[in-house]
């Protein structure tokens, strides 16, 4: 618990300490690493404290970025407004793919999951009317009001922290509440928790719902981070890389999608960034595949660390903290 | 208290229940009896309704329950403890039970609320750790257990449940005799709240146990009655008590 809050004060206290170094321009990109850990945080819900290895998170992450987007298009440009009814859609969207896709078990519901993602992949690219394949582009963020600019950079960091903490703590009391009790007991062995006397079904639709919405939370913050979206926002790839986050992380673990989404994005900034002179001699444009960097890492952590970074760090088993 | 009425079930060409016709009663504890390949797994399968009967009828405190799911079974009073061991690995003995208590009382959609400050959740899981004789492990995760002590968990989790009628599969199986004999304690302590079906293979147990015995052969119900009775029906002995008599003779 004194651990969260100091790691939650440092993040705090970041972009006083970027703009002392006049790093300015960093607050952007940690602001993207705290959306992406938000979405990977909610994908763990899943993943790792659910057990069931969705693969097409990226649906719940991109409706969440259109429909926000989308409601500021058409001129709600309240987020008291455009984002509940963005997070909605999700969970919506969510309930409906959950309740086909968890009545299949192993490679059969990681693949239904893809498909189901890959459709929505595709109809956002054929809805020509917000931009179709070319995204969208938003002319600013939405409007928060209590005399906050969401359109600064910095209010906009802190608001994402904020979600950031809320999605934290509430998954912390979930999980050791009496639903997260029966969740993990599903994922350990699901046969005897029907056999207890819970609806197993119901339970894991749950799961897969709530974290759908936080999916939908952390979309519609990226698609206003960027003041645009585009359809790769539900592409295949963005679950994968959310899920690789999660492996990185630490599956099942609370700061497992925070330290994932942080390791994966700034190691690929490293990679972009500072070029290492004898790589540049062999394979001048390697720094345009920085996915090679972070599949060594990877494959290190997956040998090595099975239990993600966080498992490393901590030792400590069966700790969620 | 249980009925069962002409229950059939086959798999391909097999028949495995063959129209079981079956009633235990309020307070009894009913040993299911039978050579291997009778059947008794498939006929635990539909009672706890992890299967589906072809035909026939279950009815449980006289209400019909075949079609109802298995978790609905277990909020009526209709437990189980399964022949292979089957536990949560990384829950402790205490979170174990707290968990099977909890799934008949109260909504389990309840998301804010820590579990461990639910002190009626956890003394009634201590009150059973006790009862079971587990009250020394209460924070060892389940897969750390011995053998034995896994077996006891394992009735411990369908007694959590708080049931009117207990399903016994083969609880003795793979213990020795000092564990068996815990267990058994256990169970004659049990009989006068939980009626009882047994399935087992030591006839020790059954005999010592039970009010009535049933021989399934065949998915067939062959013979049922006193343990006294069954013991010296000819049918019995050759179908399935000979092997034994047999061995002995020998």
């Amino acid at each position: 618990m004194r651990s969260a809050l100091v790691a939650l004060l440092v993040l705090a206290l970041l972009p006083l300490a970027l703009s002392a170094m006049d790093q300015g321009f960093y607050v952007g990109f940690a602001s993207r690493v705290l959306i992406y850990a938000i979405a990977a945080t909610s994908l763990n819900l899943v993943l790792g404290y659910g057990g069931m290895v969705s693969f097409g998170h990226a649906a719940f992450v991109g409706t969440g970025a259109y429909v926000s987007s989308i409601a500021l298009a058409e001129g709600l440009t309240s987020a008291w407004v455009g984002w509940p009814l963005a997070v909605m859609a999700s969970a919506l969207l969510a309930w409906g793919i959950g309740a086909v896709s968890l009545r299949t078990r192993g490679v059969y519901f990681i693949m239904i999951t893809l498909a189901f993602a890959q459709m929505m992949f595709y109809l956002v690219n054929s809805m020509k009317a917000y931009g179709g394949d070319e995204g969208l582009t938003l002319p600013h963020r939405a409007e928060l009001g209590l005399g906050l600019e969401l359109g600064n950079d910095l209010v906009f960091y802190y608001v994402v922290l904020l979600v950031l903490a809320l999605t934290l703590g509430g998954l912390h009391r979930l999980a050791n509440s009496r639903f997260g009790r029966v969740v993990a007991a599903i994922r350990e062995n699901e046969p005897r928790a029907e056999a207890i006397g819970y609806p197993v079904h119901r339970f894991r639709l749950a799961c897969f719902v709530i974290a759908g919405a936080f999916g939908g939370l952390a979309g519609v913050l990226l698609a206003s981070h960027g003041k645009y979206v585009n359809p790769g926002a539900l592409h295949w790839l963005q679950s994968g890389t959310l899920m690789v986050m999660v492996v990185l992380g630490g599956v099942g673990r609370l700061w497992g999608g925070v330290v994932g989404a942080a390791a994966l994005l700034g190691l690929e900034h490293l990679v972009a960034d500072y070029p290492v002179g004898w790589l540049v001699q062999i394979a001048p444009n390697y720094q345009q595949h920085a996915n090679l960097g972070v599949g060594v890492v990877l494959l290190v952590i997956v040998l090595f660390a099975p239990r993600g970074i966080v498992g490393l760090v901590t030792r400590t088993r069966n700790a969620r903290t | 208290m249980l009925e069962l009425e002409r229950l059939s079930k086959h798999f391909g060409g097999v028949l495995a229940s063959d129209g079981v016709t079956l009633a235990v009663a309020q307070g009894q504890v009913h040993a299911l009896i039978g050579p291997n390949g009778a059947g008794k797994t498939t006929l635990i399968g539909q009672i706890v309704g992890r299967l589906k009967p072809d035909a026939g009828r279950i009815r449980f405190l006289g209400r019909d329950i075949t079609h109802l799911p298995q978790h609905e079974r277990v909020h009526a009073g209709l437990a189980c403890s399964h022949q292979i061991t089957s536990l949560f690995a990384s829950f402790t003995v205490l979170d174990s039970l707290a968990l099977a208590v909890q799934a008949r009382s109260g909504s389990s959609f309840s998301f804010w609320r820590p579990v461990g400050t639910e002190m009626a959740l956890v003394d009634q899981a201590r009150g059973l750790a006790h009862e079971i004789g587990l009250h020394e492990r209460l924070d060892t995760p389940a897969a750390a257990l011995a053998h034995g002590e896994q077996r006891v968990l394992e009735v411990g989790l369908a007694l959590a449940t708080n049931p009117k009628f207990l399903l016994l599969d083969e609880p003795m199986a793979g213990m020795g005799p000092e564990e068996a004999e815990r267990l058994m304690v256990l169970l004659e302590g049990l009989r006068a709240r939980v009626t009882m079906l047994l399935v087992e293979h030591d006839m020790d147990a059954v005999f010592r146990l039970a009010d009535r015995v049933s021989v399934l052969v065949g998915g067939r119900i062959i013979a049922s009655g006193a343990p006294h009775e069954v013991r010296q029906d000819p049918a019995v002995t050759v179908a399935y008590l000979g092997d034994e008599r047999a061995a002995a003779d020998r």
